[in-house]
């Protein structure tokens, strides 16, 4: 299921952009990108982040972001921290996926801040909502338990007032614009009564949302 | 030789001290000072205000400076991968601050740039603005963050020369430049020191005027 939201959550990917991967599901998404087409940026210092390595080429002073062993693509770079946040929060990367807790109907995402536990991390998260052109959620449609995580507005904390450009679970595909939340795609193994009995939030829907196979408007 | 060149347990000697701010390089223990943390948890020094992106790892190097009770406050962006940060925090043992760490980058930056500040639009509207300036420019909300500086910057390098300029090693890069900036004591642990001139000045990162002490590495990982 997780992969699944990796693999359609990969194709609002453009050939040529400067993408970074947050923890969870997005990075599930590597494996779904052409590395010639994608340049991933990692958060820690690295632009042309490759696949896993071989027991051979594993180096520990090469990792991402997740702190997963990395490659490196031809054509990488290494840059120290302030310049890697001067990229993200400074505009000059195209996309972002990241993991949610929740979504709600202004498009704010909540993935820093757990409740009942203090709060001690919160990494680039923020940075990244402040700064990335496109910036989509890539999560489960429901909690564990069954609760929606697309809600009226986020009880959790927020990571940022900027919305999310798009919102991508196992279910649906959602487009937030400056009127909220759109349903853009239904899987084809879901139905929109199945996307709205588990979502909380109130949101439009694409005349042709249940009908899109391959890509977006 | 390097006229810079110490032993670990002497680098801590003479430049830390109780109370002392002391900045840590590494995304965990990825370009963290192995060897000179080492020398620090076998030294007296306590109530340190360490600021490091993390306490890596759990009982080992500043994830056992923590458990020995060193660590007064601990100022990073992301303690979660160490459950003894949140035991101490829970207990009143340790205070934390948390900042994003585009934030907490560029603060290092502006402390080593001598700069008073910055205005960013990273957590406005969040917990992490409380208590913080907002203010408006050209239509866009920001927050004023204040610089970041230490008594003593620990960083990690590929290699140096007698002189004290640095090279890195990939991502072990991370935050070992800016805090090298950011310290009035900097000490760099390398894995060499080679002859003055045996360094492209093309591919120098940290020029010496920023380090005052080295320290070959007894550890890696």
């Amino acid at each position: 299921m997780r992969d699944r939201v990796a693999r359609r959550a990969a194709r609002l990917l453009r050939p040529g952009w400067v993408v970074n991967l947050g923890i969870g599901i997005p990075t599930l998404m590597a494996r779904h990108l052409d590395p010639d087409a994608i340049h991933l940026q990692s958060e820690n210092g690295l632009l042309g982040v490759g696949p896993p390595p071989s027991a051979a080429e594993a180096d520990p002073n090469l990792i991402d972001a997740s702190k997963r062993l990395v490659t490196r693509r031809r054509g990488s770079s290494f840059f120290d921290s302030a310049t890697s946040f001067a990229m993200l929060r400074g505009g000059h990367v195209d996309a972002a996926v990241l993991g949610a807790l929740q979504v709600d109907e202004r498009g704010r995402v909540a993935n820093w801040a757990v409740p009942g536990e203090p709060v001690l991390g919160v990494g680039g998260a923020m940075d990244i909502l402040a700064g990335v052109r496109t910036v989509i959620i890539a999560m489960t449609h429901v909690t564990g338990e069954g609760a929606p995580k697309l809600v009226p507005r986020c009880t959790l904390p927020i990571t940022s007032v900027r919305p999310a450009d798009w919102l991508v679970t196992e279910l649906a595909t959602f487009r937030h614009g400056g009127s909220g939340l759109r349903l853009v795609e239904i899987d084809e193994g879901s139905s929109l009564a199945e996307v709205r009995a588990r979502t909380a939030a109130a949101f439009e829907v694409d005349p042709e949302a249940g009908l899109r196979e391959e890509g977006l408007p | 030789m390097s006229g810079k060149l110490l032993t670990p347990e002497e680098a801590i000697r003479r430049t830390l001290f109780d109370g002392a701010r002391v900045m840590v390089g590494g995304f965990g223990l990825v370009g963290c000072p192995l060897t000179v943390v080492r020398a620090l948890n076998e030294s007296p020094v306590k109530d340190l205000t360490v600021i490091s992106n993390n306490l890596p790892d759990p009982g080992v190097y500043l994830g056992r400076t923590l458990l020995l009770g060193k660590v007064r406050h601990a100022i990073g962006t992301y303690f979660t991968t160490n459950p003894d940060v949140g035991r101490a925090h829970v207990a009143g043992q340790l205070e934390v601050t948390l900042l994003p760490q585009g934030t907490f980058s560029e603060a290092i930056r502006a402390g080593g740039a001598g700069l008073g500040g910055f205005y960013t639009p990273t957590g406005v509207g969040t917990l992490l603005a409380e208590g913080k300036e907002v203010r408006e420019i050209d239509g866009r909300s920001y927050l004023l963050e204040r610089p970041l500086t230490a008594d003593v910057a620990l960083v990690r390098a590929r290699r140096a020369d007698a002189l004290g300029n640095l090279v890195y090693e990939k991502t072990a890069r991370n935050f070992n430049p800016i805090m090298a900036t950011a310290a009035r004591t900097v000490v760099a642990e390398v894995d060499e020191v080679v002859e003055t001139g045996a360094l492209d000045p093309e591919q120098i990162v940290t020029p010496h005027l920023f380090v005052d002490h080295l320290v070959i590495a007894r550890e890696r990982l």
